[in-house]
């Protein structure tokens, strides 16, 4: 047995806030509160916010097959450095992750690193092709949490349809990344005024809010569970809404660089901000944080993207969509959206936390004792500089370097061990 | 940095004079107006270009063709310079070919400028002869160029700045010798 | 709540009000193209001599890089350069054997180790005479990039409407019609922004098919789909040449619908101002998007853009390369 206590904490879950206190771990669970006794480590966290590690439902690891853009010990070193504990990685990997070997593979690999949980995400169609399906059954037996083509819309309504009961029958989350393919096109960013004075090709909202239509209906039709990925737009964000009045079985995420940056960052030509789907107008990015605060948004997941540098150093048409962001997300949104915007802080945990657990069907993190000891050290006060070379992923570029920002996660544990802890500077 | 005047170096009347006893040299020279044209270098060689063929044709009854030249194109120090030059029109309306011509300028210095408008002329077609007539010739030449025509010789320091005015350009007509002054 | 934040485009021309480079002409006052111009004039009188040859360029270093081929643009930027003594390298990189696999940066680093002073950029994507720019100390020109810009067509259209339009009196109220497919046009979005940064009225007329309506945003510019309505009273009327290939994307039913209601005739043309011009940027599908006869007619000025071509570059050459540091 293990005693670890970190005092003087601020203690925050989806319960509410409890005040300064000393929270006791015990081996990789939650001890409880203010208990005393003999402990073999003391970390003294001066009154920082000490709250449940966050879940990210939307990652691209990279590994297998492009460990150039990442692996699972730079993208799982990533997470726990932006205060994650549980991830979800995307298939979309070389080979896809369509067969249950894969996921076993990656499962052992990840577990032996001791960073994050993995929670892998299987392929929805073998090879991604949308053709047909992958063996759910063995893929949830393996450890898959979740069914997705994520980076490829489903082209073909009938097999999304029997994706979605089939998943439903398995208690799998099918997610999907909706766009319209023949009206996304070759649009490498949001078609509007703005795409039209670059002379960029546009991938217009309608691709998006016509394929979330789409699939609410099929998920509707089947009676699955449908989680819809990075909703982008305002008009993409209403279709959702609309359906989860009708009680459609669906929910919705958005992600960091959805709510924090318009396509006019395209103007100074930089792959940096080239994203599928692309980022939005002002009027897009208003609607999503409001939508935040409406309660309307059930999870924020990163879709963390990483590429190379110099695949990021190519044209505009040939560089590869996603943006890096892991490490940069609580940061960011509290910044943006809490310290200066009109969300409160529990909300926003609890779009980190509690939300993306409800999605999955998961137990709701909180600071109760014998829940595991999945944490992170929230350092609200100091004001740091967003620096990629620092970053433990390997896409070392990020829309907000040089950005100050707050609320920069100091310490992460997951089973109880500190798995992350950022150098004391600060700028 | 400023410049103040140390000396008048010719007055109006002067100019005239200059000009006058070079219009009868160049008529010596080339035995008559015949087959010559004048050709004044942008910004102040210009006006004494034509004044010259004035005279010329005032004494001869010829009137010699005149043209503007700008030598920018031809500069030598285009690629060290910090301040663009305003590329101004040559205005050359005849046929250079087998012409006798007088470049004009108002003052002969370095010579860097007369060894641009020759190059340039020289691009326009074959002259017979080229001469060169200067209101002043200050000295200090960093090529071997020498004006056939000098209104009035000045020795000066390096430091020094001869300002030659026109009337049609600067309203009235004069030089003066100026002086920097830290 | 509080929009989105938008970070400063970073800094793409102008130190002291000099031009560095000439990537699209939003960056260039009108007072900047009106001296162009006047140095347009000389260089043109330059190319009327025996010997079209100036030393202004001596010992200063062009290359054109070409990742889209181009071979008019190019030998018109090529002539430019020698023909004020400049030393020229090109790289013609054609398809993309040169580019596939290899990041913008890396390429420009690798040529950028022979020291040019000025690149001439032509590329299929939009903004990589912009990227370039954070890699390198050379002056760009941009060659055409994507559907964006290609400013120094638009600069030798202006140039030749001053030079052809008879009793030019400047740009304020006049009306350029350019015709056909907008939307992928970089030659219709850099003379938009020019003409109207003139003083012109702009009207774009195709089909709604080829025709952004974010275009009209633009001030001074106006969507127009019956040529008719669009050419009367124009001062100058451009037909743009029409991608055959558009048609298996879907934009269009068929050439022959096309033609019907956007070719530019003779009998449209006498809606335009009695003394419009006729221009085409080139290369022209005859009796396609404009009537053979008129194109070799007296209203037609085709062959005066081409010429001005090399003036016009040859200004923009001496512009960005003398008085760089």
């Amino acid at each position: 047995m293990r005693r670890t206590v970190l005092q003087n904490a601020h203690l925050i879950d989806h319960r509410g806030d409890h005040g300064k206190a000393d929270l006791y771990l015990r081996d990789d669970v939650i001890e409880g509160i203010d208990l005393g006794g003999e402990v073999a480590q003391t970390i003294d966290v001066a009154g920082a916010v000490v709250t449940p590690a966050f879940i990210d439902l939307h990652a691209h690891l990279r590994e297998p097959g492009q460990e150039v853009k990442e692996d699972l010990r730079s993208g799982l070193g990533a997470a726990v450095a932006g205060g994650y504990g549980t991830v979800v990685s995307m298939a979309n990997t070389t080979p896809v992750v369509d067969e249950p070997g894969l996921v076993t593979e990656m499962l052992s690999k990840s577990e032996a690193l001791g960073l994050a949980r993995l929670r892998p995400a299987a392929a929805l169609s073998r090879g991604l092709q949308g053709k047909q399906l992958t063996d759910f059954a063995a893929l949830r037996e393996a450890g898959a949490v979740m069914i997705t083509d994520d980076g490829e819309p489903v082209k073909d309504a009938h097999l999304l349809r029997r994706a979605c009961e089939y998943a439903a029958e398995l208690g799998l989350v099918v997610q999907t990344h909706s766009e319209e393919p023949g009206l996304r096109q070759d649009g490498v960013m949001n078609e509007g005024l703005v795409s039209q004075r670059l002379g960029l090709p546009g991938n217009p909202v309608a691709a998006e809010a016509a394929m979330i239509y789409r699939d609410c209906e099929v998920a509707m039709l089947s009676g699955g569970r449908l989680h819809v990925a990075h909703v982008s737009s305002k008009r993409g964000l209403q279709v959702v809404e609309w359906f989860k009045a009708q009680g459609a079985p669906v929910t919705a995420e958005v992600t960091p660089h959805h709510l924090t940056l318009s396509d006019e960052t395209l103007e100074g030509f930089d792959p940096v901000y080239k994203v599928a789907p692309p980022l939005r107008t002002h009027d897009d990015v208003a609607y999503l944080r409001n939508a935040l605060i409406r309660g309307v948004i059930d999870a924020i997941g990163t879709d963390h993207a990483p590429h190379t540098q110099a695949e990021k150093e190519r044209d505009l048409l040939e560089a590869p969509f996603g943006i890096a962001n892991i490490e940069v997300t609580f940061p960011l949104l509290y910044s943006e959206l809490v310290a200066n915007g009109g969300l409160e802080l529990s909300t926003l945990l609890d779009l980190l936390q509690g939300g993306p657990a409800r999605v999955m069907g998961w137990q709701v993190p909180t600071l109760e004792a014998t829940r595991a000891a999945d944490l992170v050290v929230l350092d609200l006060e100091t004001g740091r500089r967003v620096a990629p070379e620092t970053f433990k992923s390997k896409a070392k570029q990020s829309p907000w370097t040089g950005q100050v920002l707050k609320g920069w996660p100091v310490m992460t544990f997951v089973r109880g061990k500190m798995v992350f802890e950022r150098e004391v500077l600060s700028d | 940095m400023s410049l103040h005047v140390k000396a008048t170096l010719m007055t109006e009347q002067e100019i005239g004079r200059a000009l006058n006893r070079i219009a009868h040299e160049i008529i010596e020279r080339n035995k008559g107006a015949d087959n010559l044209a004048l050709v004044g270098v942008h910004t102040r060689g210009v006006p004494i270009a034509e004044r010259l063929a004035q005279l010329i044709h005032s004494f001869e009854g010829v009137m010699p063709p005149v043209g503007k030249l700008d030598i920018t194109l031809y500069r030598d120090d285009l690629t060290e310079i910090a301040l663009q030059p305003v590329v101004k029109k040559t205005e050359v309306p005849f046929d250079v070919h087998g012409l006798r011509i007088v470049l004009c300028d108002d003052v002969l210095f370095t010579g860097r400028t007369a060894r641009a408008a020759l190059d340039a002329l020289i691009d326009m077609g074959r002259p017979a002869v080229i001469q060169l007539a200067v209101l002043v010739d200050r000295g200090h030449r960093e090529l071997p160029i020498r004006a056939d025509y000098v209104g009035k010789n000045v020795p000066t320091s390096a430091q020094e700045v001869v300002k030659v005015k026109l009337k049609d350009i600067d309203g009235e007509n004069g030089v003066e010798l100026l002086e920097v002054l830290p | 709540m509080t929009p989105a934040i938008t970070p400063t485009v970073p800094e793409r021309a102008s130190t002291q009000g000099k031009k560095q480079h000439l990537l699209d002409l939003q960056e260039w006052s009108a007072e900047e193209v009106w001296a162009l111009f006047e140095t347009t004039d000389v260089m043109a009188q330059v190319m009327t001599r025996t010997i079209k040859k100036v030393p202004a360029l001596q010992g200063f270093t062009v290359g054109t890089l070409f990742f889209e081929n181009s071979t008019r643009t190019r030998l018109s930027f090529e002539r430019a350069a020698r023909a004020q003594s400049a030393d020229v390298i090109s790289f013609a990189t054609g398809g993309s054997s040169m580019s596939k696999g290899e990041s913008l940066k890396d390429t420009l680093r690798t040529i950028d180790a022979l020291k040019a002073d000025l690149y001439v950029v032509r590329h299929q994507a939009a903004g990589v005479p912009y990227q370039l720019t954070r890699w390198t100390d050379a002056a760009i020109v941009n060659a055409g990039d994507g559907r964006r810009a290609h400013p120094t067509q638009a600069l030798l259209d202006t140039y030749t409407f001053r030079e052809c339009s008879p009793g030019f009196d400047g740009f304020e109220g006049k009306k350029l019609t350019i015709v056909g497919d907008i939307a992928h046009s970089r030659v219709a979005r850099s003379n938009l922004r020019l003409w109207t940064k003139l003083g012109a009225q702009v009207t774009l007329c195709g089909p709604s098919t080829l025709l952004p309506h974010e275009l009209e945003q633009f001030p001074g510019v106006t969507r127009c789909f019956r040529l008719e309505e669009a050419v009367e009273g124009a001062h100058a009327v451009m037909a743009l040449r029409l991608q055959l290939e558009r048609m298996q994307k879907g934009l269009l039913p068929s050439l022959a619908e096309y033609q019907a209601r956007y070719r530019l005739t003779p009998e449209v043309m006498a809606l335009a101002d009695a003394q419009a011009l006729v221009m085409h940027p080139g290369p022209m599908n005859r009796d396609v998007e404009i009537d053979g006869e008129l194109a070799d007619s007296e209203r037609s000025v085709v062959e005066r853009q081409v010429a001005n071509g090399v003036p016009v570059r040859m200004a923009v050459l001496y512009t960005l390369l003398v008085g760089r540091q």
